[in-house]
C-alpha cells in the first residue's frame, strides 16, 4: 500500500508529501503520525510540501486537522516550503490555514521548532541535544 | 452589371496608373489632413504607388466585394504596414483613413468619363468603388487602432512592472513600497513578485509600505490582506506601514478588519520591529 514516510530527527518528525493525497492516504498519515508522536515523544512535526504543485481545499483541511491533532498531543506543527503559486491559490480559495505555522524552508522550520521547544520547557527530563 | 463595373475600375487602374497617381497625389497634397511634419511627399508617393499597384492586381483577380479574400492578401499586407507605421508616427485615425478615402475623387472622375451618358452603369460603379474603398479605409483604421492598443497594453505592462519593486532592506527583511492604486491585476503582480522574492532571499519579514497608495477602500484593504495571508502561508510575516492619518480614519470608518496584521505608521517603525523580530539590533557607534 502507498504510504508517506515519517522520518524522526531528534524529537522532530519530518513528513515530506510528494504524491497526490487522497482520502485513504490522508487517514493513514494521520494515524501513523499520531502514533509516532506518542511513541517517539516528539515535540514537533515538520510537514514539507515543497513538491506539491497543487494544493486544494482537501489538503488544506488535512493540514489543519493534522496540526490540531498534534497540538492535542502537545507537539507543534510547521508546514514548510509552500510554492508561491500554491500560496496564491489558497488565498484565492479563502483558505488561510488558520492554526498552522508556516516557514519558508526546512531550516527555518527546524529553528522555529527548536526555539518553541526551548521556550516551552518540555522534555526537561530528557537530555537536550 | 457587376462584372462590367469590376472591369471598368480594373481597367482604369490598369490603363492609366500614372495619371491616376498624379491626380491622387495632388488631391492628397491639397488636403489639410496631410501632415508635412510627419511624412514627406516622396514617402507618400511611394505608398500611393504601392497601393495602386496592389489595387490593380487584386481587381484583376477578384470581384470587388470581399477584401478578406485571398486575392486581396497583398493589399491587406500593405494596409497593415501603412496603418501600423502611421500609428507609430503619430497620425490620427482620420488622417490614416483619409489616405484611402482621398482616392475616391480621382477615381470617380475617371469613371464618369468612361461611362459617358450611362447613368445607371455609373451609379452602380460608383457604389461598388465606394464600398470597396470604404472597406479598405476602415481596414487601415482597424490596423491603426490595433497598433495603438498594443502600444497601450505594453505600456500598462511596463508600468505594472515598474511600480512594484521588492527591495531588500536587511538580512531577512524585504520591503515593498506600493505606489498608486491597487487593483486586482496589480495585486496579483505584487503578490507574485513578493512571494518570489521571499523564496529567493529566504526573508522572514516583509514590510508593505502604502505611503504611496492614494486611497484605501474595502477592496484595496482586501487585496492587502490577501497579500499578507499569502506571505504568511509561505512562512513570512508581513508588516503594513506608511498608514497616513486619513487612511487610518477611513479604514476604521469602513469597518475593515485588519485582523492580527501588524501595522505601523512609518517605514522606520516597521523596520525597527522587523529587526527586533529577526533578533538583530542597530547600534550607534
Amino acid at each position: 500500500m502507498e504510504r508517506i514516510p515519517i522520518l524522526k530527527i531528534d524529537d522532530v518528525l519530518l513528513v515530506t508529501i510528494q504524491v497526490d493525497m487522497h482520502d485513504q492516504l490522508a487517514l493513514t498519515l494521520q494515524d501513523e503520525l499520531t502514533t509516532h508522536i506518542v511513541t517517539a515523544r516528539a515535540h514537533g512535526v515538520l510537514i514539507d510540501i515543497s513538491a506539491l504543485e497543487i494544493v486544494d481545499s482537501f489538503i488544506g483541511r488535512m493540514l489543519s486537522t493534522i496540526a490540531a491533532m498534534a497540538r492535542v498531543l502537545d507537539a507543534k506543527t510547521v508546514v514548510v516550503g509552500m510554492q508561491p503559486a500554491v500560496a496564491i491559490t489558497l488565498v484565492e480559495l479563502g483558505l488561510s490555514l488558520t492554526g498552522v505555522r508556516t516557514a519558508l524552508n526546512v531550516d527555518q522550520g527546524m529553528a522555529f521548532l527548536r526555539a518553541a521547544s526551548a521556550q516551552g520547557g518540555r522534555h526537561d527530563d530528557r537530555p537536550q541535544v | 452589371m457587376q462584372s462590367n463595373g469590376t472591369s471598368k475600375l480594373a481597367e482604369i487602374v490598369r490603363n492609366e496608373p500614372r495619371e491616376l497617381l498624379t491626380d491622387w497625389m495632388e488631391q492628397q497634397c491639397a488636403a489639410d489632413t496631410l501632415r508635412h511634419d510627419l511624412m514627406n511627399e516622396r514617402e507618400l508617393r511611394e505608398q500611393s504607388q504601392q497601393f495602386l499597384r496592389a489595387l490593380s492586381e487584386a481587381a484583376q483577380h477578384d470581384t470587388l466585394t470581399d477584401i478578406r479574400g485571398p486575392a486581396w492578401a497583398a493589399m491587406r499586407e500593405l494596409l497593415e504596414h501603412i496603418g501600423s507605421s502611421r500609428a507609430t508616427q503619430g497620425f490620427t485615425a482620420s488622417e490614416t483613413a483619409t489616405f484611402v478615402f482621398s482616392l475616391k475623387q480621382p477615381l470617380f472622375a475617371r469613371l464618369r468619363r468612361v461611362h459617358g451618358r450611362d447613368a445607371d452603369g455609373l451609379a452602380e460603379d460608383i457604389w461598388q468603388t465606394t464600398v470597396l474603398l470604404d472597406a479598405l479605409g476602415l481596414y487601415s483604421t482597424e490596423v491603426y487602432q490595433k497598433t495603438r492598443e498594443a502600444t497601450i497594453a505594453r505600456q500598462q505592462e511596463e508600468l505594472l512592472e515598474l511600480s512594484t519593486p521588492v527591495v531588500k532592506l536587511w538580512d531577512g527583511v524585504l520591503a515593498l513600497p506600493l505606489i498608486g492604486t491597487l487593483d486586482s491585476a496589480r495585486t496579483q503582480t505584487v503578490m507574485e513578485n513578493l512571494l518570489q522574492r521571499i523564496v529567493e532571499t529566504g526573508a522572514a519579514i516583509a514590510i508593505i509600505d502604502i505611503t504611496g497608495v492614494p486611497l484605501v477602500d474595502t477592496l484595496v484593504a482586501q487585496h492587502l490582506l490577501k497579500t499578507v495571508a499569502a506571505a504568511r502561508l509561505m512562512g513570512a510575516e508581513c508588516i503594513i506601514s506608511g498608514i497616513r492619518p486619513q487612511i487610518a480614519q477611513t479604514i476604521v470608518h469602513l469597518g475593515v478588519e485588519l485582523g492580527d496584521v501588524t501595522t505601523k505608521a512609518t517605514l522606520a517603525d516597521a523596520f525597527a520591529v522587523a529587526l527586533q523580530r529577526t533578533g538583530q539590533r542597530l547600534q550607534k557607534i
